[in-house]
């Protein structure tokens, strides 16, 4: 999922300055599970914007604000408070924020989340990237340890000479060599032939920003559309 | 023209030496110092690129500047700063201006260096950057694109004998090779029964491998690389004679150190790299020590 945190509340009272009235908007997935857009946090988030002389007309819990879908349905049942709103804070990821932006422009929207990474929560209040979604896959070469990602220098054919003795890498000791881990892995399942070929260099050129992905006409439902079909 | 590969496709135990660029453009002192010291005793000097990270004046310039005074230097390239067009770029521009040692290396990462905030580039790693050479001495690009006139190149790369696990060491070596690399300078050994240890593993690696040897200047320093260099460990005896050295006596014991590892080492190996960290006066004696010169 989008790792997020909020950003300081000190920030959205400025980038608030001259609104005297916020809709505040959360999201049902990422931000929910990174608790900082769901229904609790709205509700804390109104208790202290009130407190700072603000009127909060209202908040919505999206169900997947980076849907188009999600979004429209929230609108429909909150048009008027997000229309008696100067402005909306958007307590979900970068893509929230925009999907709501571009559907209900002018409204200004201001976004709450720093956006992290994609990543895999390991407990609440931890969590680790693992994939920087490239569009072109070697975890079946690595038995599914990403070097793309895990590796701080993305290498694709074996560590650099920078790991310690305790398989840790030399940019930050805290972390695991994604090489070393790799390497074990791969030895420990006979498989170290997997990775005795060079990997060519990675091909950017189908993954420039901004990125899309439609299906294909022919595999495209008809009746019911797919939830992931981009606008 | 390449002395290095000359001496090392002739059987000759091949000595090379290195400078760093300053930060700033006061480069006489590096240079007069290669010219002093280095001129006549080392087959090449390489030319470090933006070491550690730290932002320098380029490789490239003081490698044309090295070779102008009769010295033939080894263009260290990096990938940490550039994408895969600006280094094939380079890798051109250094043979229109006469240089043939390329030294290919991945690069420290950013956050080592002076400016953390950097993006780190790695479009290409070591392996893929060898390829991109050896492709421009085809005639071609990485891209494909036939070249209106091809580069020669004495390809080098690097390895780090003590890191430990080191079958991953073998394993990336044995790409490098694959791709092209024609010559290894290793990162600093102290230990030789380690070093016998890698160059055993890679027995069957075809490719002349040139023992790292960097001059440890005090005691603190061989603790300080204990302790923060992966893959380098320096044995307690070595560590014991810098530190009963006394102060004056501390270039000449660290010259002896250097040339007694060469020594060693020089039945495994078909040559050793001198990585002096500024002592480049210590050059003559080490290879007096090490019956080379
Ligand atoms: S290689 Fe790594 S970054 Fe790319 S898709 Fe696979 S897991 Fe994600
Ligand atoms: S130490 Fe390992 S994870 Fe770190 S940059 Fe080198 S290969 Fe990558």
């Amino acid at each position: 999922m989008i790792i997020m945190k909020q950003k300081p509340f000190d920030d959205l009272l400025a980038a608030m300055e001259t609104d005297e009235k916020v809709f505040l908007a959360g999201c049902s997935e990422c931000a929910t599970a990174c608790k900082v857009g769901g229904q609790e946090e709205l509700d804390a988030l109104r208790g202290r914007l009130t407190e700072a002389g603000k009127t909060v007309t209202g908040t919505c819990v999206f169900d997947t604000a980076c849907r188009a879908g999600g979004v429209r349905e929230g609108v429909k049942e909150h048009q008027a408070e997000i229309d008696a709103a100067d402005s909306i804070l958007v307590m979900a990821c970068g893509t929230g924020v925009q999907s709501l932006g571009d559907r209900l422009d002018p409204k200004q929207v201001h976004p709450g989340t720093e956006s992290l990474f994609v990543g895999e929560v390991e407990a609440l209040g931890r969590y680790v990237e693992k994939c920087s979604v490239c569009n072109e896959c070697v975890l079946e070469m690595t038995d599914g340890i990403c070097p793309m990602t895990r590796c701080s220098k993305g290498l694709l054919n074996g560590p650099c000479g920078g790991y310690s003795a305790d398989g840790k890498c030399e940019v930050d000791p805290e972390k695991d060599c994604a090489w070393i881990l790799i390497y074990r892995r791969l030895k420990d399942r006979g498989h170290l032939d997997k990775v005795a070929g060079i990997q060519g260099p990675h091909d950017h050129s189908s993954h420039h920003h901004p990125r899309a992905y439609r299906w294909p006409k022919p595999e495209r439902p008809k009746k019911k559309r797919p939830q992931e079909e981009p606008a | 023209m390449s002395q290095l590969r000359d001496a090392l496709a002739a059987g000759r135990f091949a000595v090379t030496g290195e400078i760093g660029p300053p930060k700033g453009t006061h480069v006489e002192p590096a240079l007069e110092e290669a010219e002093r010291h280095l001129r006549g005793r080392v087959l090449a000097v390489n030319v470090t690129e933006l070491q550690t990270a730290v932002m320098r004046t380029g490789s490239l310039a003081m490698c044309r500047l090295l070779l102008e005074r009769g010295i033939e230097p080894v263009y260290q390239v990096v990938c940490r700063d550039r994408n895969r067009l600006a280094l094939q770029s380079d890798l051109l521009s250094a043979a229109v201006l006469g240089i043939e040692n390329v030294l290919l290396i991945t690069g420290d990462h950013v956050l080592m260096g002076d400016h953390p905030q950097a993006k780190p580039v790695f479009d290409l790693d070591s392996v893929h950057l060898i390829q991109a050479a050896a492709a421009l001495e085809a005639g071609h690009d990485l891209a494909g694109n036939d070249l209106d006139g091809a580069p020669t190149f004495f390809k080098g790369c690097v390895a780090a004998p003590g890191s430990e696990p080191m079958e991953p060491q073998v394993l990336k070596l044995r790409k490098k090779v694959e791709a092209g690399a024609q010559f290894v300078q290793t990162q600093a050994v102290y230990d030789p029964e380690r070093f016998e240890a890698f160059v055993e593993a890679a027995a069957g690696i075809d490719v002349p491998i040139l023992v790292g040897i960097v001059v440890l200047k005090s005691a603190g320093m061989a603790r300080y690389m204990n302790e923060k260099v992966p893959g380098v460990q320096v044995p307690d005896a070595i560590t014991q004679r810098m530190a009963d050295a006394p102060k004056e006596d501390r270039k000449k014991v660290a010259a002896e150190i250097a040339g007694d590892l060469i020594r060693a080492m020089r039945p495994m190996c078909q040559g050793a790299h001198l990585m002096t960290l500024g002592w480049d006066d210590v050059v003559p004696d080490i290879l007096a020590r090490a019956e080379l010169a």
